[in-house]
């Protein structure tokens, strides 16, 4: 498998990544996870001005085959969400990191995130087994 | 999102799964891998979008390899198997073929198959060849068995001597004409001959599951690999259950298990055309079949289609008012209509088209509609 692990981005267990720019955190879903859900065809997000908790539930990702839960990875406000990927979800596949992330944050904590993984631990993590 | 490598694996079972003769071949085109009905199979290839695609502009293909395969025979077979069926098999010319259910006493479906009647062999028997679902193979030969024996037929199980691969699409015929020496053309729909496929001998029919044209071969093993490959360098694209589930979906096509089983009648589960209680005597439910026609079925299985783009699944609520009404059987994204469509159990009452009801989807309450099925209707099929 040769999908890609941008190093500047924080990963969780759950396949969501983190773009950390001061205190905004841009949240999508990693090139591994789009690969193991198949064509998207529906998303889910938050509005903006929602709150968000760490290591709960924001908004569900379905593939033809599967419906999965968005999980956050900070505690914080929506100020952004990505309309275009909400209208044409296939769209994601295309660019996971760049134009086809999900949600914008402004984040409570910016020390939450130290316990995300990086690239590396990540790659380990999915490309493992 | 939890464990998206495990999404696929519901039904995960602690025998070790099952592998069909073409299942390197799946692994050499890396297919993504699901346990199915005890068997490892292929979900996907390419993408299920884009196998989607193909069998309904071109042409794709299947291993349902996994199936169960009987061939039957009997001096009497026909009017033997009329009692355990409730069509009127006894309209089959040989070369025709029915899509029945095996019922039992309460009219429950025990499995949905298609039996393809040959006519009658140098000794006089009658034969045929019945496809069953994989699931329920066991138990359908025990019931025909039970059935059946007594009355001098004779069922052979060729499940595991025998490849079967489905080539669906528009241009199903033109690619599989190419390795094939009778024509195909003149075949009917639900029409099947023994045919020679590659320079061997091979069963073909002109069924499928994906409400496209199509055929589907039975072949030695060895035969059913080299045809595998040569489909595939003619442009045949491979294709997994994903795609296959959701092209069934889409002609309304029940499967086992999920949207009919042995607590649902063929009246109920819109299989009214298959049950001919006028032109043939008795049968295992009839009974039952009788009563439910003349006093009305209480519930039946409908098309929904969702008014957004949340997708109804398998197991989901119906509601009405608010109060559960139904359950969704079958519930995918529709890559053709690119919308979200469904299989469910209503009330009769709740099931006109055009009904508003609404799907609980992860505790909300989402708008759909009743609509006719099915849901995709080929521009061409072979009459």
């Amino acid at each position: 498998m040769s999908l890609e692990y941008p190093d500047d981005l924080k990963y969780l267990d759950s396949h969501e990544y983190v773009r950390l720019d001061g205190e905004i955190a841009t949240i999508g879903i990693s090139a591994f996870a789009i690969d193991q859900l198949g064509d998207i065809v529906f998303l889910e997000l938050p509005d903006i001005g929602e709150k968000l908790t760490k290591g709960e539930a924001f908004g569900t990702v379905e593939s033809v085959k599967a419906v999965e839960d968005l999980n956050s990875a900070v505690t914080g406000t929506v100020v952004e969400r990505n309309e275009p990927m909400v209208q044409s979800p296939d769209l994601v596949t295309e660019d996971p990191y760049g134009e086809g992330w999900l949600i914008k944050v402004r984040i409570d904590d910016p020390g939450e995130l130290d316990d995300a993984m990086s690239a590396d631990e990540y790659r380990a993590e999915v490309e493992g087994d | 999102m939890s464990s998206p490598k495990t999404m696929s694996n519901q039904t995960e079972t602690p025998l070790p799964l099952l592998r069909t003769p073409l299942f390197e071949l799946a692994v050499e085109l890396k297919a993504r891998l699901t346990p199915f009905a005890g068997w490892e199979m292929a979900v996907q290839y390419t993408g299920i979008g884009q196998e989607h695609q193909a069998i309904r502009t071109n042409a794709g293909m299947f291993d349902i390899s996994h199936m169960g395969k009987f061939t039957l025979r009997g001096q009497e077979l026909i009017s033997k198997l009329q009692y355990l069926v409730p069509s009127d098999l006894s309209r089959l010319q040989p070369g025709q073929a029915q899509y029945t259910v095996l019922l039992n006493t309460d009219a429950g479906i025990l499995d949905d198959i298609i039996f393809y009647y040959q006519g009658q062999d140098e000794s006089g028997e009658q034969w045929g060849v019945m496809i069953v679902n994989a699931s329920t193979r066991t138990r359908d030969k025990a019931w025909l068995l039970a059935n059946l024996e007594s009355a001098n037929v004779t069922l052979q199980d060729v499940s595991k001597d025998q490849v079967l691969i489905a080539v669906q699409g528009p241009q199903a015929v033109s690619h599989l004409q190419q390795f094939v020496k009778e024509d195909l053309t003149p075949i009917k729909a639900f029409g099947h001959l023994e045919a020679t496929v590659l320079d061997k001998p091979a069963f073909i029919a002109r069924t499928g599951y994906t409400g496209e044209d199509g055929f589907e071969v039975m072949v030695d093993p060895a035969v059913g690999m080299q045809l595998w490959r040569s489909l595939i360098a003619a442009g045949v694209v491979p294709c997994g259950l994903g795609a296959r589930d959701t092209l069934r979906l889409e002609a309304a096509m029940a499967l086992y298990g999920q949207d009919i089983d042995d607590r649902t009648t063929p009246l109920e589960a819109g299989l009214g055309w298959l049950v001919h209680l006028d032109t043939k005597g008795d049968f295992i439910g009839r009974s039952v079949l009788e009563e439910q026609k003349a006093a009305g079925v209480q519930r039946r299985l409908v098309g929904l289609e969702m008014q957004g783009r949340n997708i109804a699944r398998h197991g989901y609520p119906v509601l009405h008012n608010g109060e559960k009404v139904g359950e969704v059987t079958s519930g995918s994204w529709s890559p053709t209509m690119e919308k979200a469509i469904a299989l469910a159990y209503l009330p009769t009452q709740l099931s006109k088209l055009g009904q508003q009801l609404e799907v609980e989807i992860r505790g909300k309450a989402y708008p759909a509609v009743v609509v006719k099925k099915p849901f995709y209707r080929a521009s061409y099929r072979a009459s």
